[in-house]
């Protein structure tokens, strides 16, 4: 098992021809990813890699291949249209590598998307990976190991350098999610949460979050309501200076809502172990895991 | 991307936001002169990207043009918040009977936009929310169907209750405001406050707009609004070269792909008794120029004392950051150490290229954090 998707997704990559979209394509199909086409408009009737058909919409790639799920590369301009064409065309999963979509754009978007019963990843994330299973995205394959962790994060690299950590040490991930650094996203931690909480396969949850919004506080309380198993924090952005945005779009101090150590007393005083450094995570996984 | 009061102000004459009448000025005998032409008692109004300026000596009063020349010669040059003041506007003082807020913001819990009104205007709306949040009326925009009319006019009633007239052009006003984020593709607008004149009409006398930067590109008018001066040089530099530049006040200059790994890096570096001078990303695909680029900015600062580069090669790969490193350390004098990690794609070829230029690489992110902390004598 695993959340969101698993090795009998069948991937569309939308942007698949561009610089980014081909490369990562071949990257996600040598990690094992089911890609069953790509749609580039204007390209359709080509091949990609010599063997996967090239359409010009994603509804042709929905009928004609059973795609169930995309990923998306396309350039920030036509990025909002790509999520809203894959929803509609019926794809369930919705991953968006792209960064810079405006924020007024993603509010319509991810209301249509909600509404057209399908689910996004992003945008401006490294996508999510089931290991052994499916890539669909950007994260590197050969950091990942299958095993009991489920990992959900705001941000890329650090959450590479947190899961080599714990592949390192033994833990290899149901599922590694990043949800994306904007302000507007599509799925967010609750969501992750939720799923991995159903999911058999997770034992433990590991969150990493960051400067900027309520997210990681209403996650904070969630989990002590609602989940069972455990959850490990940590926040980036504690020598964050407020009002600078710090790279992510998102990520933010506003006035004085949403430094990183509100987040981190909210995470402790419902029940969160919060690790110092990403270094400490596999330590308090395996205490809180009891191995 | 910030926008000056007076460039905002402009944002609501075209919408028919109601806005006193003012003009810039770079001189003290611009605003004198621009003084003389209204005619009236004025407000001098330093123009910075800073809140609290009113208390930081930014706006004065003057009743004549001299005194608009006076008041002027004061504001310009001044520094508020380490920003030096290259302009002010000059506006006529209204008589005020009273003073509202009225703004809009992208909420990101709800995924909608946030119209929010108070009668409690002219202080920061963070205060009244925390003092009197029950003073504070809110109307969330359904991003599917747009502000509905109904909705401007429920705000409008609360915020003047009894009022018929006012609430009247109160609703106006928010229906206008909201046309003015759309249009300008804002992240926050804000009129504070909204002044009652003594014939009962209302007007914009202070303005807010903060531009979502993803905007810009589909957005020239807009983003020929931006005050490059007002900026540090350095990060100008930085984001012309599509890297993400932030100076801090520590010493130890920090390298990083990726902004949640720069962040954490920077949270290291303080762990282990060391204070960041920088937030660096250099992003994911990172060619050897950015890095070269990336070293050029760390040192011209001069209170760098040590370098850290923290590399998590993935779609970076560690081999094009080390020959950035190789390349910018012909070009430039290393006058500060440099520590670098990396680890992750190309990481095996990465070292050879560092340490065949005479450079020491680690693979261990908290090791060369402590080392680049003890290098800056801290």
């Amino acid at each position: 098992m695993a959340i969101f998707a698993d090795s009998s997704t069948r991937v569309v990559v939308q942007g698949i021809t561009g610089r980014d979209g081909s490369f990562h394509s071949a990257q996600m199909l040598e990690y094992g990813t089911k890609i069953a086409a790509g749609v580039t408009p204007g390209k359709g009737g080509q091949k990609f890699d010599g063997k996967v058909p090239i359409f010009d919409t994603v509804e042709e790639a929905v009928r004609k291949e059973g795609a169930t799920a995309s990923v998306i590369y396309v350039p920030a301009a036509f990025a909002a249209s790509a999520i809203c064409e894959a929803a509609d065309s019926g794809v369930k999963l919705i991953v968006c590598i792209t960064e810079g979509i405006p924020v007024l754009d993603m509010l319509r978007t991810t209301r249509y998307v909600a509404d057209q019963g399908a689910r996004l990843i992003g945008p401006n994330c490294p996508g999510m990976i089931s290991p052994g299973q499916a890539k669909l995205g950007i994260i590197p394959g050969q950091i990942v190991e299958p095993g009991p962790i489920g990992v959900v994060s705001r941000s890329g690299t650090l959450t590479y350098e947190v899961v080599w950590a714990l592949t390192r040490e033994g833990f290899g991930q149901s599922s590694c999610i990043g949800i994306g650094g904007d302000p507007v996203i599509g799925t967010n931690f609750i969501d992750c949460l939720d799923a991995f909480e159903q999911d058999p396969q997770t034992e433990a949850i590991v969150l990493i979050g960051e400067i900027g919004g309520a997210d990681e506080q209403n996650a904070a309380r969630h989990i002590r309501e609602h989940l069972s198993k455990p959850v490990v924090g940590f926040v980036a952005g504690r020598t964050a200076p407020p009002g600078r945005r710090m790279g992510h779009a998102g990520a933010i101090i506003s006035g004085s809502q949403g430094t990183a150590a509100e987040k981190i007393a909210t995470f402790r005083d419902n029940g969160v172990e919060v690790a110092e450094r990403p270094v400490d995570v596999p330590a308090i996984v395996s205490k809180e895991l009891n191995v | 991307m910030n926008i000056h009061e007076f460039q905002a102000k402009e944002i609501f004459r075209q919408h028919g936001i109601p806005v006193p009448p003012g003009e810039v000025a770079t001189t003290a005998e611009q605003a004198e002169k621009i003084a003389a032409k209204l005619g009236t008692k004025v407000v001098v109004k330093a123009q910075v990207h800073a809140g609290g300026r009113g208390k930081a000596g930014g706006v004065k009063l003057a009743a004549t043009p001299a005194e608009a020349k006076e008041a002027a010669s004061k504001i310009l040059g001044m520094q508020i918040k380490g920003l030096t003041v290259a302009r002010v506007l000059v506006t006529p003082a209204e008589e005020i009977e009273h003073e509202a807020y009225v703004g809009a913001i992208v909420d990101r819990a709800s995924g909608t936009v946030v119209l929010m009104a108070s009668p409690e205007g002219g202080i920061d709306i963070e205060e009244v929310a925390a003092k009197t949040p029950e003073l504070i009326f809110k109307e969330h925009v359904d991003p599917r169907y747009g502000l509905l009319p109904h909705q401007a006019s429920r705000l409008a009633h609360k915020l003047y209750p009894g009022d018929p007239g006012r609430a009247r052009q109160a609703a106006d006003i928010i229906r206008k405001l909201y046309a003015s984020m759309v249009d300008a593709g804002a992240s926050l607008i804000e009129i504070n406050p909204l002044i009652t004149t003594p014939s009962g009409e209302l007007q914009a006398i202070d303005a807010k707009v903060n531009i979502d930067d993803n905007e810009l590109s589909r957005r020239e008018e807009i983003a020929a609004l931006r005050d490059i001066e007002s900026e540090a040089p350095a990060e100008v530099e930085a984001r012309s070269k599509g890297l993400t530049y932030i100076k801090l006040e520590g010493n130890v200059g920090c390298c990083v792909n990726g902004a949640g790994l720069a962040m954490a890096t920077m949270d290291l570096v303080k762990h282990y008794g060391g204070e960041p001078a920088n937030f660096l990303d250099i992003g994911g695909s990172s060619s050897p120029e950015k890095v070269v680029t990336a070293l050029r900015i760390i040192m011209a600062d001069p209170a760098v004392k040590s370098i850290l580069f923290n590399i998590f090669g993935g779609i970076t790969r560690c081999d094009d950051v080390a020959n950035g490193i190789v390349e910018a350390s012909k070009g430039i004098e290393l006058k500060v150490p440099i520590t670098i990690r990396l680890t992750g794609t190309n990481e095996q070829q990465a070292v050879r290229i560092l340490e065949g230029a005479g450079f020491s690489a680690m693979t261990d992110m908290d090791e060369a954090v402590r080392k680049a902390v003890e290098l800056a004598g801290n």
